[in-house]
Order: structure tokens, then C-alpha cells, then sequence
């Protein structure tokens, strides 16, 4: 294969300043961008890949700058340009697209002019001709009707379609390097599939190289040509996108690859034909936004419409969907922190929906939550113990009790119990989720739900917490359910799934059944997105 | 739009009745008979005033039909009598009301005006003395009392240095027509104004300036600069329209401190306008007058924050459209 | 508490904000020791130049009163109404704002127009009306100045409130069976208080700056000589006597720009990862 470098950097450092965690963002870090060609670089947080990204542009932020190395580019060190120079390859030669799609248009201008900016930041083309540009590139990109979304503002656009957008502008002047820094983490299953399908159509059209940063292994499985993976700061291994996938050689990529999870679900173990210990007929809950007093287009959400499920003990249920499908609306439901307007919940013999007052209180301790952000979960003003011992006490168990039972909880979730009279912030994001873990066993309770309690994590301590929960299920014998929009994450650990849409649960079955024989269309076009799907990333030994 | 502006209207007339509300039950929460603290200062007014007072307010007669006289003559824009000026509070406060105008708003667009392009120019110079010298600047004109940098500036601009006049609205006695006239107004204009803008224009400033540094961290400012836009650009067209939204709305906001600042400016340089006439009316106990002055001033201040909540739905297009 | 000092001596302004503020606290209690009379009395031939005799270094003002014993004693009137009103107005804004953003629903839509009306109306001139009307009294103006001053707290202390409501630990506290009003102390509040404190510290300031222009308009309480009272006595004889206006004034800026400096001093102390950007 014949390699065309577009771009080489050679031994790149880049300093930190000081009281951070380590000297170099970025340590003697050497790669090749070739024409035509996907370089994907991933890593976990704080692994330094968008770095060397930031220092192509001249863009990295403040206090951070390059102290050793090399950006060849054209003849040229990109690191001793002037500002200027560097203003004039911006946009034109190399250009680059990031992650919030909320955040990364001006809200107060018009789509049209924002991209039309693009030709007038070098010169190029009278205003009439920028206009007509702006519109074949919106095209191009697949939005749906162009003309209108060429007048409207970025707050009437969804994620998906603001994001082409960034791929419009970022293509306008023909680029010959399109630098995307995890375009697509904040974006659904399914929009993702679609960005990742357009950049690819994208690149080969017009011969660009591109250098996409990410963290999740199967974007990299589904249009990497040439993979680096990088681990403090550093290169750990790279190769063609195969060579990397298939025969890892580093530990630490090998460990990345083992900690995803698989797709490969057991063919479902004889029917679960225990007792139900939670019973859900016919929830639904709409609510009403942006109404208020003035009244101005009130939006009617029907975020749960007519939702029914039961729970066996000792059984995990996956609830499965995208942005807006109502999954943790349902989860909110179930616990009473948002009032359904109709249905039945019974759990321990009460129906938890009707219950009031004194009686809720009392019926809270059989159903208890994990949230999703480690650092929002945990009062910071609280130690570790209390946040424990808090709910168990406010039932009446005595102070001594609940705290001795907290230590015993703070081992039983790995963690030691010295902890008891820590703060949550000397905790990382994984240990804050244990603790989590632990409050919500605190109060013996019959149910848990798991808010997308993984989805803040990285992926090693994903798989952490995830083998945490399945040794306590067993252990405990806890009925989970488990909310996500994770599918790889669903197959792993959900004996059965339940697959929302837009508020209905549209198909409900085995996770053997969801993934190999999916009934709903929706289903299945939810699956046939899982990037890297084709790959099966479980083959890897580890070794 | 327009039902914006009616319900907006609605709610600031339900306001200005809350506040007629409160002016009567002031008045007859007050110690001593009401229509004494009406006619001002005891035994200052004449038993006859009196009487008629207590007759014309129907003050024997229960509490819910007094206030309905008492709203009912404010429709008509009777606003009371002051005894001790001998006329009709509202002819008092229309007659003295533009002098106020003029030098509020002229203060509000010194202060908007200077303020945010000091904003502006601190924040680009973030660290550097410029900056540091800005701020500093800032804080002391917010943490100087109002009337007193209104009276050293009459010593030292009026009295010392002889560079302009120290008080009043026009030159006594010159008579003056036309272009003339407004140029002597305007020189008149001058101290009182900028007192009174001192502080607004620390607090836009510091509003201005935190806003820019805010907004310049936020992702289409990075978006901007990867299209290779020159800083400049980026500055006026991205950041400074962002970090103007707030600001606006604390322009809004503060319309009620600016008002209540008139008083102590117009009776430092004695400019004819009813914050003077609040004072006035405090020393001859003219409580009349007072409610009279509070009342106006507050339906200035509802008037002011109607226009800058209209003027920021045209500014920002997620309200406008969404 | 000891990281705490460390971040707030960081900032130099805050520091010598804290130097100026226990400056004027020490003078506003030794100010019974040092000058025994009352200030109110006649101690020399009026009208005195200031730095023209030992014994009165800032002079004498219309009536011959000593003006440094004035500003000694007028500190306590300054500090003593800038603490009260705002401990005052904290009383009542607090519990309204935490109410309104806790229960949400109809009790938040009828307490926030209760604020609202009195953030709309010019706040300076409700208070002159009101100590008008009530006759000036120290305790006429500390109530005037609360009343004028509680909205902005009602309002952050809900805007915290409601954010924290949503917070993930409330939730998980609401779970756990906690009742409300625990869950409004323990979790809630604690984590309302360092923005309450900036706050507050911002709000003395403005108490005083209120207090002293109350004074002026000759609103003070006639028993306590003030500075506003002060500077307001000297307006009409400012051509003969511009010391009489100056000093009181310097004494005003210098108090209200330390108590700014300490709050944002505890602003940055308190909420260091939001420190401004640039340093």
C-alpha cells in the first residue's frame, strides 16, 4: 500500500502547565495523516488525542504549548507559523469539526451566513455566489430541506442535522485535511451511523485525509483504515485498522478491546418462570413544555405512552433507546420522582403509583436508583458514610447500625472502608459510581434501576462497574433493571430487553431473541447502527 | 408580538395598581390621622384643608370605599392637592418630569455607551495593566457614593476650575432660543449626567467584560477561529453580540436604581426634575407629593423594562422565533 | 479551612479589602474610647481648617463639632445598619426563595410575583417613602432597607435551589425517604450557602451606600450623627467648607470598596474552579 503523507508529525511534545497531572499532554509522538486514507486515534479521557489535533490548527488552548517536534505539512513546520499564516490554512487547507453540535454554531446567526463566513474569512466569492455555495453544500450533506434550513437559526436544527452543517463548513473550501475530534459521541445510535456513512461517502469523494478522534472502538471498527492508540500522552500501538483489531499487541489496547462489551448473548436460559416482583401495566405520563404563562407554543411531550413490563427476581431488564424515547422517563416513573398520570406499579404488594405521603416513604426502600453522573450523584458536602447511613437512618435504623453497615456495603462494591469518612470529591468517577452502588443496596431494597448508570465512564471502568453489578446480582439475587442507550452494553449484562420509541415500548423480548432475530423494524435499524457491528470485537484473546 | 406587548402592558398595569394599593395603606398606616400625614406636617394645614380632605377622601367612611375613591380619582389623573405648593400634585410632577427624563436617559446612554466599550477593551487585554487599570477604575466609581461624586464634582469642575455650570437646567437670566438654548442645556447637561452614570457604568462594564471572557471560551468562538476568521471578526460578530444578551437584560433591571438616583443627583444640582421635588417635598412633610413622585417613577421604570424586553426579543432569535 | 485562607489571601485586593474593613471596625468600637464626648457637642469655633490644630485634624463643620469624632462614631451608625438590614433582609429572602424553588408549582408562581413587584419598583425611592411616612428612626431605616434589599436574595437562593432540586444526590435523598424538610436543611441549603455568602457581603455595602444617602436627604435618625448626615449638612457651605463634605465621603468609598473587595475575594475563595480566566 502505498502511503501519500499529507501531513507528518515527528516527535511531538506538548506541555502542560504546571500543577496538572502529568509534564506532556503529549509525549514524542510520532504519526503519518495519508491521503485518501482514515486515521483513527483513540484513547480514553485525558490520553492526549486531541492534542496533537489542536496543535495542527494553532488552536490549543492557552497555558498549553509545543515544546519539542515537529508538523510537517507541505514542506512546512506548522508549529512555526504565524498566527496569520496559520488564519490563512485555517478552513481552506485543513479543517476541523468537534464534538457538542449544541454548542458549536453561533445561536445568533442565521445557518446561511455562518457557513457563507467560511469563504468570506479568506476572500473568496462575491456574497450572492457564497449564498449559492452555502446551498449546494447543504445538499451535499444530506440535510433535509435545504432551502428552509439555510434561514433558520442552529436552535431549530436537531444534533444530527447541526452537525452536518460543521461537515458543510468544513468542506466548503475543499480542504485537503478534515480533522474531526469525536464528532459523534453526543449524537444517537442511529444519527451516528448516519454522520459516520456520510463522512466516509465524504472523504472518498473528495480524496481528503482524515483524522478522526474517538474513545468508542467500534466507530474506530467501522471506518478506520489506520488506527493509534494513545495512553498518556503517548503512541501504545498503531497500525492498519486489522492489524490493530484483530492481533492487538499492546497490553493496554488489548484491554481496551476486552473491555467491550460483546454482542454475543447466550441463548436465553430456560424461561424465567419465577414470581414477578415488580408488575408495570399501562404507564403513561405527557407533559407539557415551554408553555408557562405567556403560553407561546407549548410543546406536548408524550414522553411514556402505555408502558407494561414485568420483573422477575434475580432478573435484568434492559430498557433500550435513543434520545427522547422516554426510557428514563419510565425509570423517573417507576420511582415516583415524576408523577404518572396513569397506571399501575406494583411492587411488595402496593401499587406504588397511587401511594401518598407516609406510605410512599415507607414503600421507597424496595426500589432504589443508580444515576448516571458519578460527579452529580454524590453531595460534596457529605461524607461518604452519611451519604450511605443517611437513608437507612431516616427509616429509623440507629446511627451505629447504619454505619457498620455502610462499611460492609463499601467492601461489598471493592471499595475499602476507611472511605467512610472521605469526601466524594478524593473519589475518581468509577469509585463515586460504587459508592453509588452502595447507597442504593444501603436500604435492602427489591428492585434496582440503572440510570445509564456506565454512560459517563470510560470504557475500561465501564467494564468494571459492569462486572460489579452482575457479581452482585448473582450474589444478592437483585431484580435490575437496566436503562441505556448503550446496545453493546444492553447485550452484556440484560437477560431480557425492552426497545422504546418515542415514549412505546415497541418490542420486548430475550436479548438472544432482540439482537439474532429482531421483530420491529426499529429494532432492527437500532442494530444494524451498533458501529462495528460486523466486526466481532469478541474474538480477541486476551493474552 | 403584539400579544407580548399586551400582556406585558397588562401585567405592568396590575403592578401600578398594587402600588396605588400600597401608597393607601401607607398613608393610613402612618402614625397619626390620615388626613393630617395627607396635608402635610401637623398643624401645618388649616383645620378647613383639612376638612375638606377628610371629605373629599371620604375618610369616615369604611376602608375598601376610600381606596376605590382613592384609585377612582387616580383614572383621572388626580393625584392629590399639595397644600404647601398650593397646587395639584399631578401638575407639579408633569410640569417637572422631562428635566428628569432628559437626564436619566442621557445618563443611562453615557453609561451604557462608555461602559461597554470599556468592557470590551478590558477584556481583550485581559492581565495586562490596561485591564487591571479598567477594573480598578470600575470599582471605585461603584463604590462611590452617588451624591457625594456629585458634589466634589461640582467643587472641582463648577467651583475650582470654573469649566462648567454646577447647577440648574439652563443659565439664569440669558434667555437663550433655538440651537443656543440646547446647547446651554446640554453644557448643563454634562455633570449631572455623568454623576449619575458612574455607577451604571462600572456595573456595564463589569458586566460587559465578564460576559466577553465568558462567551470567548464557549465552542462557536473555536468554531469561528478553525474557519480562519480573522479575530477581529470573531470579536464583533460572534463574541460581542453573544455577550451583549445579558447585559441588555441588566440594563433593564437596573432602570429602577437609576430613577431612585435622580433624586440625589437633582438636588445636588439643583435640576428642576422630580427627584428634586422629592426632595423638596421631604422637607416640608408633603406625603401627597412623595406618593405622587414614588408612583410616577415606578410606571418610568415599568415603561423602560417593557422597551428593553421588546428591544431583546429582537436580539435574540431563540425567543423572537422559537 | 485553612485552603480556604490560602485561596482568598491569593487575591491582593481581598486582602487589603479585609485590612480597610477591620480598620474601620476597630474605630467604629474604640470610637466611645477615644472621643468620650458625644460628637454632637461644640468643641471649637466653627467652621475650622482641617490639620490647623493638633487636637482636630480634619477640623470642625457649621457648628463647631469635632468632624473626626464625627466619622469615629459614624462608623458604628454605617456598620451597625450595613449588618442589621442585611441579616434582616437575608431573613426573609432566604426562606422565600427556597420555598419558591423547593415546592415549585403555584407556590413558586405566587411568590415570584411577590418579588418581582418589589424588584420592579425603584427601590430607593420605596425607601424613602417609607421612612418618610414612618418617621426617621434607626429602626425605620434598617426595616426600609430590608424590605428594598430581600428580592435579589429570594431570587439566587431560588435560581440555587431549583437547579439543586434536580440534582442527582437530591433525588437520590428524595428516594431514600427522606423527608422534605430534612432534605431542604441537609442537602440543599449547605451547598446554597457560599454564593449566599458573596452575597450577603455585597448586600452590606449596598445597605450602607443606601443608609448614608437616606442620611443626606436628612432621612437619617436624628439622634445618630452618620456620614451621609454629614455630608448632607456640609452640601450648602461646600464653597467655604469642602472638608466637611470630602472626608465623610473618602470614609463611604473606602468602607464599600472593602466590603467589594472581601466579597469577591470569597467569590474566587469559595468557587475556585469558576476564578476568572486570565491568571
Amino acid at each position: 500500500m502505498m502511503s501519500n503523507p499529507v501531513l507528518s508529525i515527528r516527535n511531538l511534545r506538548i506541555a502542560l502547565p504546571e500543577g496538572a497531572d502529568r509534564e506532556f499532554a503529549v509525549d514524542d509522538v510520532s504519526y503519518d495523516l495519508n491521503k485518501g486514507e482514515i486515521l483513527c486515534i483513540v484513547g480514553e479521557s485525558g490520553s492526549g488525542k486531541s492534542m496533537s489535533a489542536n496543535a495542527m490548527m494553532g488552536l490549543l488552548p492557552d497555558l498549553v504549548r509545543p515544546v519539542g517536534g515537529e508538523i510537517m505539512f507541505d514542506g512546512i513546520d506548522l508549529l512555526t507559523l504565524s498566527e496569520n499564516q496559520l488564519m490563512d490554512l485555517r478552513g481552506r487547507r485543513i479543517a476541523m469539526i468537534f464534538q457538542e453540535p449544541m454548542s458549536a454554531l453561533n445561536p445568533l446567526m442565521r445557518i446561511e451566513d455562518q457557513i457563507a463566513e467560511v469563504f468570506e474569512a479568506h476572500n473568496l466569492l462575491s456574497p450572492k455566489e457564497r449564498s449559492a455555495r452555502a446551498l449546494e453544500l447543504l445538499k451535499e450533506v444530506g440535510i433535509p430541506d435545504p432551502e428552509k434550513a439555510m434561514r433558520a437559526y442552529p436552535f431549530q436544527l436537531s444534533g444530527g442535522q447541526r452537525q452536518r452543517v460543521m461537515i458543510a463548513m468544513a468542506l466548503a473550501l475543499e480542504p485537503e485535511i478534515l480533522i474531526a475530534d469525536e464528532p459523534t459521541t453526543a449524537l444517537d445510535v442511529t444519527t451516528q451511523a448516519q454522520i459516520l456513512e456520510l463522512i466516509r461517502e465524504l472523504q472518498k469523494k473528495h480524496g481528503m485525509a482524515v483524522m478522526f478522534i474517538t474513545h468508542d472502538f467500534g466507530v474506530v471498527a467501522e471506518i478506520a483504515d489506520r488506527v493509534a492508540v494513545m495512553q498518556y500522552g503517548r503512541i501504545v500501538e498503531a497500525g492498519t485498522a486489522d492489524e490493530v483489531l484483530d492481533n492487538p499487541s499492546h497490553d493496554y489496547t488489548k484491554k481496551l478491546i476486552a473491555a467491550i462489551p460483546t454482542l454475543a448473548t447466550d441463548q436465553a436460559v430456560a424461561g424465567i418462570d419465577k414470581a414477578p416482583v415488580l408488575e408495570v401495566e399501562g404507564l403513561c405520563k405527557t407533559y407539557v413544555t415551554g408553555g408557562g404563562f405567556l403560553g407561546r407554543n407549548p410543546r406536548v411531550v408524550k414522553a411514556v405512552q402505555n408502558v407494561s413490563f414485568t420483573l422477575a427476581e434475580g432478573e435484568t431488564l434492559g430498557i433500550v433507546g435513543e434520545s427522547g424515547s422516554g426510557k428514563s422517563s419510565v425509570g423517573r416513573c417507576l420511582v415516583r420522582l415524576m408523577e404518572p398520570d396513569e397506571g399501575m406499579v406494583r411492587l411488595g404488594g402496593h401499587d406504588m403509583a397511587k401511594l401518598k405521603g407516609e406510605a410512599l416513604r415507607e414503600a421507597r426502600k424496595s426500589i432504589q436508583m443508580i444515576f448516571q453522573d458519578p460527579y452529580a450523584s454524590l453531595n460534596p458536602r457529605s461524607k461518604i458514610g452519611r451519604i450511605i447511613a443517611e437513608g437507612p437512618m431516616a427509616h429509623g435504623v440507629s446511627k451505629g447500625e447504619a454505619y457498620a453497615n455502610a462499611e460492609r456495603l463499601l467492601e461489598l462494591v471493592g471499595l475499602d472502608a476507611s472511605a467512610i469518612d472521605r469526601y466524594p470529591h478524593e473519589f475518581s468517577g468509577g469509585q463515586r459510581q460504587r459508592i453509588g452502588i452502595a447507597r442504593a443496596l444501603a436500604l435492602e431494597p427489591r428492585v434496582i434501576i440503572a440510570d445509564e448508570a456506565v454512560s459517563a465512564l470510560d470504557v475500561s471502568i465501564q467494564a468494571q462497574v459492569l462486572d460489579l453489578l452482575a457479581e452482585l446480582k448473582e450474589r444478592l439475587n437483585l431484580a435490575l433493571i437496566f436503562i441505556t442507550h448503550d446496545l453493546r452494553v444492553a447485550a452484556q449484562i440484560c437477560d431480557r430487553i425492552a426497545v422504546m420509541q418515542k415514549g412505546e415500548v415497541v418490542e420486548l423480548g430475550p436479548a438472544y431473541d432482540i439482537f439474532n432475530n429482531p421483530k420491529s423494524g426499529y429494532t432492527r435499524s437500532l442494530i444494524e447502527a451498533i458501529p462495528g457491528r460486523e466486526k466481532d470485537l469478541a474474538a480477541v484473546t486476551v493474552g | 408580538m403584539l400579544r407580548f406587548i399586551l400582556m406585558r402592558l397588562g401585567k405592568a398595569v396590575i403592578i401600578l395598581i398594587a402600588i396605588l394599593i400600597l401608597n393607601f395603606f401607607l398613608i393610613h398606616a402612618a402614625p397619626g390621622d390620615p388626613a393630617a400625614v395627607m396635608a402635610g406636617e401637623a398643624g401645618a394645614a388649616d383645620e378647613k384643608f383639612i376638612a375638606d380632605l377628610r371629605e373629599q377622601f371620604g375618610l369616615d367612611k369604611p376602608l375598601l370605599t376610600q381606596l376605590g375613591i382613592y384609585l377612582g380619582g387616580v383614572l383621572q389623573l388626580d393625584l392629590g392637592f399639595s397644600y404647601r405648593q398650593q397646587m395639584p400634585v399631578a401638575d407639579l410632577i408633569f410640569d417637572r418630569l422631562p428635566a428628569t427624563l432628559i437626564l436619566t436617559l442621557t445618563a443611562f446612554v453615557i453609561a451604557l455607551t462608555l461602559g461597554t466599550i470599556a468592557g470590551v477593551l478590558a477584556s481583550a487585554r485581559v492581565g495586562k495593566w490596561s485591564d487591571t487599570f479598567i477594573s480598578t477604575l470600575a470599582l471605585l466609581f461603584y463604590a462611590t457614593p452617588l451624591y457625594w461624586a456629585a458634589l466634589m464634582a461640582v467643587l472641582v469642575f463648577s467651583v475650582y476650575l470654573n469649566w462648567l455650570p454646577g447647577f440648574g437646567y439652563e443659565t439664569v437670566g440669558a434667555n437663550h432660543e433655538g440651537f443656543a438654548r440646547l446647547l446651554d442645556i446640554a453644557k448643563h447637561l454634562i455633570l449631572p449626567a455623568t454623576t449619575l452614570g458612574l455607577f451604571f457604568m462600572a456595573v456595564y462594564m463589569r458586566m460587559t467584560r465578564a460576559s466577553m471572557l465568558e462567551v470567548s471560551q464557549l465552542d462557536f468562538v473555536k468554531t469561528g477561529r478553525a474557519k480562519g476568521l480573522k479575530p477581529g471578526i470573531i470579536q464583533r460578530r460572534h463574541i460581542f453580540r453573544n455577550a451583549m444578551l445579558p447585559v441588555v437584560t441588566l440594563a433593564g433591571l437596573q432602570a429602577g436604581q437609576l430613577v431612585g438616583g435622580a433624586v440625589l443627583t437633582e438636588t445636588v444640582f439643583a435640576w428642576p426634575g422630580i427627584g428634586r421635588l422629592m426632595f423638596e417635598a421631604l422637607a416640608q412633610r408633603d406625603y401627597n407629593v412623595l406618593l405622587g413622585v414614588f408612583f410616577v417613577s415606578a410606571a418610568m421604570v415599568l415603561l423602560f423594562n417593557l422597551i428593553t424586553d421588546i428591544l431583546y426579543r429582537f436580539v435574540d432569535p431563540r425567543i423572537r422565533v422559537g | 479551612m485553612k485552603d480556604f485562607w490560602k485561596r482568598y489571601s491569593r487575591n491582593r485586593g481581598a486582602v487589603i479589602g479585609l485590612v480597610i474593613l477591620a480598620i474601620v471596625v476597630v474605630v467604629a468600637i474604640l470610637a466611645p474610647l477615644v472621643f468620650p464626648q458625644s460628637p454632637w457637642r461644640m468643641v471649637q469655633r466653627p467652621f475650622l481648617p482641617p490639620l490647623s490644630m493638633d487636637q482636630y485634624p480634619l477640623g470642625t463643620d457649621a457648628l463647631g463639632r469635632d468632624v473626626m469624632a464625627g466619622l469615629a462614631y459614624g462608623a458604628q451608625v454605617s456598620l451597625l445598619v450595613g449588618l442589621v438590614s442585611t441579616v434582616a433582609a437575608l431573613l426573609i429572602g432566604i426562606p422565600i426563595g427556597a420555598l419558591a424553588g423547593y415546592f415549585g408549582g403555584w407556590a413558586d408562581d405566587a411568590l415570584m410575583r411577590f418579588t418581582e413587584f418589589f424588584q420592579t419598583v425603584p427601590s430607593f425611592a420605596l425607601a424613602i417613602v417609607l421612612v418618610a411616612i414612618f418617621q426617621p428612626s434607626i429602626y425605620s431605616i434598617i426595616a426600609a432597607i430590608a424590605i428594598v434589599s430581600w428580592p435579589p436574595v429570594a431570587r439566587l437562593v431560588r435560581g440555587e435551589v431549583l437547579s439543586l432540586r434536580s440534582r442527582e444526590y437530591v433525588e437520590a435523598a428524595i428516594l431514600s425517604g427522606q423527608k422534605s424538610g430534612t432534605i431542604i436543611m441537609r442537602q440543599v441549603l449547605p451547598n446554597t450557602i457560599s454564593p449566599i455568602i458573596v452575597l450577603a457581603s455585597l448586600m452590606v455595602a449596598t445597605a450602607i451606600l443606601l443608609e448614608s444617602s437616606l442620611s443626606f436627604l436628612g432621612l437619617g435618625d436624628p439622634n445618630m450623627m452618620s456620614w451621609g448626615y454629614m455630608i448632607g449638612a456640609a452640601r450648602t457651605v461646600i464653597r467655604q467648607a469642602w472638608w466637611l463634605s470630602f472626608f465623610p465621603g473618602v470614609a463611604i468609598l473606602l468602607t464599600v470598596l472593602a466590603l467589594n473587595l472581601i466579597g469577591e475575594g470569597l467569590n474566587d475563595a469559595l468557587n475556585p474552579r469558576l476564578a476568572r480566566k486570565g491568571k
